[in-house]
């Protein structure tokens, strides 16, 4: 079988988050990248699993500069075949969706899978418009699958409980926690990534459908204050006086 | 309770390292943070052996990082086996040590002295850490002047019977299989490949260490037992053997020892930041500054030597006396940080809720094991002045 996982990156969980003076745009300057862990943890050991029951091939796709190649290389560390990067800094999530759909349009992948939203933005947007523009299912928030005979059987989260879905393939799965379990890569595979095609393209023309007008981040947060826990006088003056909580 | 460990590479070092070095430390950094850090102080504490770590470290590929992979090894540089060992002992010293010995001190001589049939049986087992080793050279009456050591080997019609005893051997009372050298009938020492189960062989463990508590240690009993042609490394005779294998550990050693340091610094320096004392963040005054000030700048000349050491080794031109250099200055580089950042941490820096204290204990072995602090700096003064100090 032929999938294809998408790759996004961003920043560090633990990089500090600022903007530009004019609050327009993410400050990069020092920001270490990761692979999307929804993307990494889920989607892409999803289909290394599936390979390893299926065989076939595993393309990983990332719209983003050469600077990313170390998260693509992971990726190829973690099991996938082959990688494309799409020669561009994206305007934002439809630009990625459409840089995608052309790279896997007449490639007739059988699962293309996304994470189910990016750990920076949240938006949750690729895979949808990826399958309308490739104009195949989408079932998001996967957290479990099996597949037998070109058929899957999908478990997607829903309030209070699960759904199942059952389709052919092709489709396009966005992955959530449980679909897989986080795998590290070995200095094997690590070495073995560097003789893996990494295929670069350029990217097609994408007019923005919109545009960010700022960004604001919460207040800063209060210094935290210590009580001694013997003098419990003073903790319940300062909830009562200052915090007015009682 | 110590919070994420945040790297610090004050010099940028990292544009120094390429991709694969830097994919292995962030797959190495992982699978600490998940599988050691949470566990380590508990094991520690009731110094007990994580045995269960083996078969994770085989599947990063910690064991041999820098043997060839049809060997069971990574096929990486030596700057990636270096990288290996630092995120390991940031981890834990006996954590790294269990890796340094199985790769460095068990498969390294396999591989370097070994038959072809005996490469081919042990190789694969042990990278896959379905065996482990342990590698016996220090005996209880010489440690530092090993050349005189008393185990013996001497022929007994078609095999050959082995005598003696080993102390102070890592992953001991565990192993499958050790590498051990003895002397022959021509005063040559050999190195032998001895399995568990051996008769004669026995593997008592060594208790009561205050240090690297959750490393098992013990000692190679030898009672007369019997050894085929076949177990003996046909491929080296005499010392350069064994010091061959220390070289590659204590190469290992000098990286490592920068990882117990790091996070040592990292935890000072966030618990500074966060400690309120007169009003005011600790680390705002003068003479905590001069202990993070000069353990960064410490960190940061003991990274340019491992560095600069790694590419030497992968240039084929690293010399045991360069290494001598390096796991002397960066061995008491760490223990020196982990003492300072024990000071900012005031009376919680010998608590079990942080590193430093685990860190420091270890790092009394580090500097003692592997040769020691004073061993190796008459390695440095013999190599630079021509005059050996201790022969």
């Amino acid at each position: 079988m032929k999938q294809l996982v998408c790759i996004s990156s961003m920043p560090d969980t633990a990089a500090k988050i600022s903007f530009t003076a004019d609050q327009t745009h993410f400050n990069k300057e020092g920001v270490q990248y990761i692979m999307n862990p929804y993307d990494e943890w889920y989607a892409l050991v999803r289909a290394v699993e599936m390979k390893e029951e299926h065989g076939g091939t595993i393309t990983v796709c990332h719209v983003g500069t050469a600077n990313n190649d170390t998260i693509i290389r992971k990726a190829l560390a973690i099991g996938a075949d082959e990688a494309v990067r799409v020669n561009k800094d994206p305007q934002d999530g439809y630009d990625v969706a459409v840089q995608i759909a052309n790279v896997a349009r007449d490639q007739e992948f059988d699962i293309i899978y996304t994470g189910k939203e990016s750990i920076d933005y949240n938006a949750a947007s690729v895979g949808a418009m990826l399958a309308e523009l490739l104009d195949l299912p989408f079932i998001s928030y996967a957290n479990h699958m099996t597949y037998a005979h070109g058929k899957a059987s999908v478990t997607r989260e829903i309030e209070g409980g699960d759904e199942i879905v059952a389709l052919p393939s092709p489709f396009i799965l966005s992955a959530s926690k449980g679909l897989a379990e986080q795998r590290i890569p070995n200095m094997r595979g690590i070495m073995m990534a560097k003789r893996k095609p990494l295929n670069v393209v350029e990217p097609v023309a994408v007019s923005q459908m919109a545009r960010i007008v700022k960004y604001s981040t919460p207040p800063p947060r209060e210094a935290c204050e210590m009580i001694d826990p013997e003098d419990m006088d003073a903790l319940v003056r300062k909830l009562a006086e200052e915090a007015k909580v009682i | 309770m110590s919070g994420r460990f945040t790297s610090h590479d004050y010099f940028q070092i990292d544009d120094l390292l390429s991709d694969d070095h830097l994919l292995a430390r962030a797959a190495v950094r992982d699978w600490v943070t998940q599988q050691v850090s949470p566990i380590i102080e508990d094991y520690s504490n009731r110094a007990e052996c994580p045995t269960h770590l083996f078969k994770g470290l085989a599947e990063i590929g910690a064991f041999g990082p820098s043997l060839p992979v049809e060997y069971g090894g990574g096929g990486m540089d030596e700057i990636g086996y270096g990288i290996i060992m630092q995120e390991l002992e940031r981890g834990d010293s006996g954590v790294r040590s269990m890796a340094s010995v199985q790769g460095s001190l068990v498969m390294y001589p396999i591989f370097k002295y070994g038959s072809e049939a005996q490469k081919q049986k042990y190789l694969p087992a042990l990278g896959s850490g379905s065996l482990v080793g342990c590698f016996g050279l220090t005996e209880p009456d010489h440690g530092s002047d090993p050349a005189a050591m008393e185990t013996s080997i001497v022929k007994d019609g078609d095999a050959y019977l082995l005598h003696g005893s080993k102390m102070w051997i890592t992953n001991a009372p565990i192993a499958d299989v050790a590498v051990v050298w003895a002397k022959d009938e021509r005063n040559k020492v050999v190195g032998i490949l001895v399995e568990r189960g051996t008769a004669g062989f026995s593997t008592p463990e060594i208790k009561g260490k205050w240090s690297l508590r959750a490393s098992i240690t013990g000692e190679l009993v030898f009672e007369d037992v019997r050894i085929a042609k076949d177990q003996i490394l046909p491929g080296v005779k005499g010392m350069k053997g064994p010091l061959s294998c220390l070289s590659k550990a204590r190469y290992g050693i000098a990286w490592g020892a920068i990882g117990a340091a790091l996070d040592c610094y990292d935890t000072a320096l966030r618990y500074s930041l966060a400690r309120k004392q007169f009003d005011r963040p600790i680390a705002g005054f003068q003479l905590t500054q001069k202990k993070l000030a000069e353990m960064i700048t410490e960190i940061t000349k003991a990274q340019l030597i491992a560095w600069r050491l790694g590419t030497l080794a992968n240039a084929g031109k690293m010399t045991p006396a360069q290494i001598s250099l390096a796991k002397r200055n960066n061995v008491l580089m760490a223990l020196q940080v982990a003492r300072e950042a024990r000071q900012i941490l005031g009376g919680m820096g010998i608590m079990q809720d942080y590193p430093i204290m685990r860190h420091l204990m270890n790092l009394e072995t580090v500097i003692t094991y592997e040769g020691t602090h004073d061993i190796h700096l008459l390695i440095t003064g013999h190599d630079i002045t021509g005059i050996s100090a201790f022969s």
